[in-house]
């Protein structure tokens, strides 16, 4: 085996690669017979490979000028078609394609030198073991001890300890300082995050609103089968005065009827409207808003992680990864007619939480 | 070599300004010259590196329109579907970029595209390093740094899939908060106090920006020239090769060939993000709309690098706990964070585990051929058909709908599958591996099957062996046999009792385990036989009229047939004959 790994210093100089003073230290493999290309044999091969790279580079510079012009003359908002990519930006395609071009043909140009005319002998260089000489370990050591006893480390005990409880709690501040990063509003002082979460806008005769049109909803607008995602009334003026959308983060509903017989069960005794149930619209495993409802089977399928509910039986989970069922909304109708909310959710909406009871 | 050209002179002066200064040229004496070994696979490294730089760079651009705000503005640009519609400044300044700020949409598209290869780049590049042994010693520190680096880059990307709060990025926030959520004890507070309360809130997007365009590109950028100063210093791994042994380096010099090769290829990089960010749509986000944490789009999917945590969600069966009134979401957090903690865990000590399974102390500049460590490449394969599993999970509608299939029998058998498939690769993989060995050693004893068909003068047919050229003898013998940590005894010689002796016995089975069925390279004596009976020999003692003595040539090589070289040997007797007649 040693023979084969062994290489020697060059001795093969018949293809014009001769040690140069650049390789110095350097010696090429000689184990490997060198083929000389075409370029160090033949010096029309050589100046054709010449003219190739300075043609990538001079190629580059046209595309750069072609970018300018596609920059300035091409309307932003004109569109061409292009087979297979279709409608697109003329301008987005046009910068790109010559952008792309410009600089990818620097380093081709780049790589056809180092291939074609640069010297393509493999060179060794030797290695060394990455462990410091003996003598400098040692004198690493000497001076750490001398450093130690200068410095009294090992022999006041007290600043050593106390140094080691100042280190301790110094970075005590920068982590109390993280405390603002949540201010809580005027409505939420003194409550925990597990209250917040706990409570929704829905209360006693809150009127269910649709969402979008934010019109008061009644039983008759809603066929049998149907879905309508909806919001409690005061949504909009909550929205517009916390100028955030934490409030329908939480209160999103969806409204879906079914002939009252094919209800199995709900959360609580009575919480439907002639067969119109409300559910949440947060799904229980990580929060995403759910709204693919199958009629037939009544059930609820989370686009994220595909957790089922089963809405004609209390919103429980059938399939997936969700571990709660959906929480139900008990609605009602006010004296006008109007869908209305019973109460608020009896139990926390969207993704479980450690304070969940 | 003399300079004579202006430019030089004015760059000789320049350097020795600075020289004065620094004392530069001490480096540059040094590393001008400096080899780097070729081979196709460490241009993977280079690939990220690259995509990086690109990444930096239209990511500067992009600063300078994007506004990080949840400020509601009513939308009123160039897109005519969307016009009137509120929304906040994030994803209104993200649709100018799109739409109305010329280039804009390139730039966005090629950062986009940059990150999923950067974060491509980085895995594929991870697996070369896996396979090939190079994070053993001395390199562990750099494997940890890559391993750190890969988490950074998926942080870096979701962060930024975030920033431009449309409805798609916005779901995938949700998740987030979400399984931040189910992390016990602390993990409410965290999602207030991160959130600034409660989901969407005002201030994320702010507080994601300035972790997406300072943080973690900082900590990127710090790492990687660590990562980059190590390989320096340390000087680059080489697959074993003709002159090429653990004590040198065999390659290119850094000038000109390598400067040239790498430098190069950075542009190409660059050249081919900007063609496939002008050319490719990504991440439409003016399809999507404003983000409102009420509406999703159905088949919401992650980027690619996430489509594993997502898979890993979506198969998690629904356990959840309840003790003493609080609640523990093993449903979230098992696939989002206990398993994504053992993986990154378990790559992360990996060099360590098996340095110390394997009782190697060695330094390992000579990359190893996956196949002469079954185990260790049976391992990587194992794990990434566990994560391409997940990945799978991660697409379960899409797959569903494309092929017409139940979401639900998708999950059920990806949840039979991810206990059945990776045990099942590890064992096909390793037993590959140990057959590749197998197969170099019979190279080694008898040459190669050349694949000629010979028939002999008595009607017999037999096929040709070749004798291995140089370079794959190279790299066959370059395999080193790593003895077995031998089996401890529970009392040395003395009576004394081994204190260690579980452990002790628990690395004997490791190391049984990961070279114990290794196929043993034949003797030199061994492979000198083989090779000189695979050559010259058949060749030279056995022309055309010899193999009238054929019982005895069978004979004298075990009855493995193998006469390598007749046509040549016709030819070699045919110059025989010639050269006697002019004789």
């Amino acid at each position: 085996m040693s023979d084969l790994t062994q290489h020697t210093n060059a001795h093969d100089s018949g293809h014009g690669h001769e040690v140069e003073p650049a390789r110095l230290g350097h010696s090429p493999v000689a184990d490997i017979p060198h083929r000389p290309r075409a370029t160090d044999t033949d010096p029309r091969m050589a100046r054709r490979a010449e003219r190739q790279v300075a043609a990538m580079f001079v190629l580059s510079m046209v595309f750069v000028v072609l970018f300018v012009v596609a920059y300035i003359a091409i309307d932003k908002t004109a569109v061409v078609y292009i087979p297979v990519l279709g409608e697109v930006g003329y301008s987005q395609v046009a910068l790109g394609f010559t952008l792309g071009a410009a600089v990818f043909l620097i380093g081709a140009g780049a790589i056809q030198w180092a291939k074609k005319l640069m010297p393509d002998v493999e060179v060794v260089q030797e290695r060394h073991d990455m462990v410091s000489p003996k003598d400098d370990s040692k004198l690493a050591a000497a001076n750490y001890e001398r450093g130690k006893e200068e410095s009294g480390f090992a022999r006041y005990t007290i600043i050593r300890r106390t140094l080691l409880g100042a280190m301790a709690l110094f970075p005590i501040p920068l982590i109390v300082l993280l405390k603002d990063l949540w201010v809580p509003g005027p409505l939420q002082q003194g409550k925990s995050p597990a209250e917040i979460l706990s409570t929704t806008l829905w209360r006693k005769g809150t009127r269910i609103v649709s969402d979008g049109t934010y019109m008061p909803v009644k039983a008759t607008d809603l066929p049998v089968g149907g879905l309508v995602s909806a919001v409690p009334e005061d949504l909009r003026e909550v929205e517009e005065l916390d100028g955030n959308l934490n409030a329908r983060g939480k209160a999103a509903i969806i409204l879906v009827r079914m002939q009252p017989d094919q209800i199995r069960s709900q959360q609580g005794e009575g919480w439907d409207y002639q067969g119109i149930l409300a559910y949440s619209k947060i799904c229980t495993h990580v929060g995403c808003p759910i709204a693919l409802y199958e009629q037939r089977t009544h059930h609820l399928l989370c686009p994220c992680h595909q957790s089922t509910f089963d809405l004609a039986d209390a919103g429980n989970v059938v399939f997936g990864p969700a571990a709660r069922n959906m929480p139900q909304l008990p609605i009602g109708v006010d004296e006008e007619g109007f869908l209305v909310a019973l109460s608020d959710f009896k139990q926390p909406i969207g993704p479980s939480f450690w304070e969940r009871a | 070599m003399t300079t004579t050209s202006p430019v030089e002179k004015v760059g000789g002066g320049a350097a020795t300004y600075v020289d004065q200064r620094l004392g530069s040229n001490k480096f540059l004496a040094r590393n001008l010259g400096k080899v780097f070994p070729d081979h196709w696979s460490f241009m993977l490294g280079e690939i990220a590196l690259y995509s990086f730089v690109v990444v930096l760079i239209t990511g500067v651009f992009l600063t300078l329109f994007y506004k990080p705000s949840s400020l509601d503005v009513i939308y009123d640009g160039s897109y005519v579907p969307l016009k009137g519609i509120k929304m906040t400044e994030a994803y209104a300044s993200s649709l100018d970029l799109s739409f109305d700020i010329r280039g804009g949409l390139l730039l966005r598209q090629m950062h986009h595209w940059a990150a999923l290869i950067f974060v491509g780049a980085i895995a594929v590049h991870m697996f070369r390093v896996f396979f090939t042994g190079a994070f053993r010693k001395p390199r562990e520190f750099n494997w940890i740094i890559g391993v750190a680096l890969t988490t950074m880059a998926l942080g870096a990307g979701f962060s930024g899939y975030s920033l431009p709060d449309d409805l798609l990025s916005g779901t995938g926030l949700q998740i987030a908060r979400g399984i931040m959520q189910s992390i016990p004890v602390v993990g409410t507070w965290m999602a207030f106090l991160l959130f600034g309360g409660e989901f969407p809130g005002t201030d994320f997007i702010s507080r994601l920006y300035a972790v997406h365009i300072l943080l973690i590109p900082g900590l990127i950028l710090a790492l990687v020239t660590v990562h980059l100063m190590m390989v320096w210093t340390q000087k680059h791994t080489q697959f074993p090769g003709p002159g090429r042994t653990n004590d040198n380096v065999v390659g290119y010099p850094l000038m000109p060939v390598y400067m040239a090769k790498a430098g190069g290829f950075f542009f190409i990089v660059f050249g081919v993000i900007a063609l496939i960010g002008g050319l490719v749509t990504i991440n439409p986000i003016w399809l999507f709309g404003p983000f409102t944490p009420d509406q999703v789009s159905a088949g919401s999917q992650p980027d690619w690098y996430i489509g594993w945590l997502d898979g890993a969600l979506r198969m998690m069966p629904n356990i959840e706990s309840h003790l003493f009134g609080f609640t523990i979401s093993w449903n979230v957090l098992i696939p989002a964070a206990i398993i994504p903690g053992i993986l990154f865990t378990a790559l992360a000590l990996y060099p360590f585990l098996e340095a110390w399974a394997t009782g190697d102390k060695r330094e390992h500049n000579l990359l190893e051929r996956p196949r002469n460590a079954p185990t260790r490449t049976a391992i990587g394969v194992m794990s990434i058909v566990f994560y391409l599993l997940l990945w799978i999970g991660g697409a379960n509608d899409i797959i569903a709908i494309t092929f017409g299939m139940s979401i639900n029998s998708i999950i059920w058998a990806l949840r039979i599958l991810i206990f059945v498939l990776p045990p099942l690769s590890f064992v096909i993989t390793r037993r590959m591996c140990l057959g590749l060995q197998r197969r170099d050693r019979e190279k080694l004893l008898h040459g190669y099957e050349s694949g000629r068909i010979l028939r002999l003068p008595h009607g017999e047919f037999i096929e040709v062996h070749q004798p291995l050229n140089t370079k794959e003898m190279a790299v066959i013998t370059s395999k080193v046999d790593v003895p077995v940590l031998p089996a401890p005894a529970k009392t040395d010689a003395d009576g004394v009792a081994n204190k260690f002796y579980l452990v002790d016995r628990l690395r004997h089975s490791l190391s049984s385990f990961f070279y114990g069925s290794n196929i043993p390279l034949p003797t030199a004596a061994e492979i000198e036989a083989g090779q000189h009976h695979a050559s010259h020999e058949a060749i030279d003692e056995a022309p055309l009229h010899a193999y009238e003595d054929r019982d005895e040539l069978f004979n004298a090589h075990g009855g493995v047939l193998h006469h390598p070289g007749m046509p040549m040997s016709n030819q070699k007797q045919l110059e025989q004959d010639q050269a006697g007649s002019t004789h």
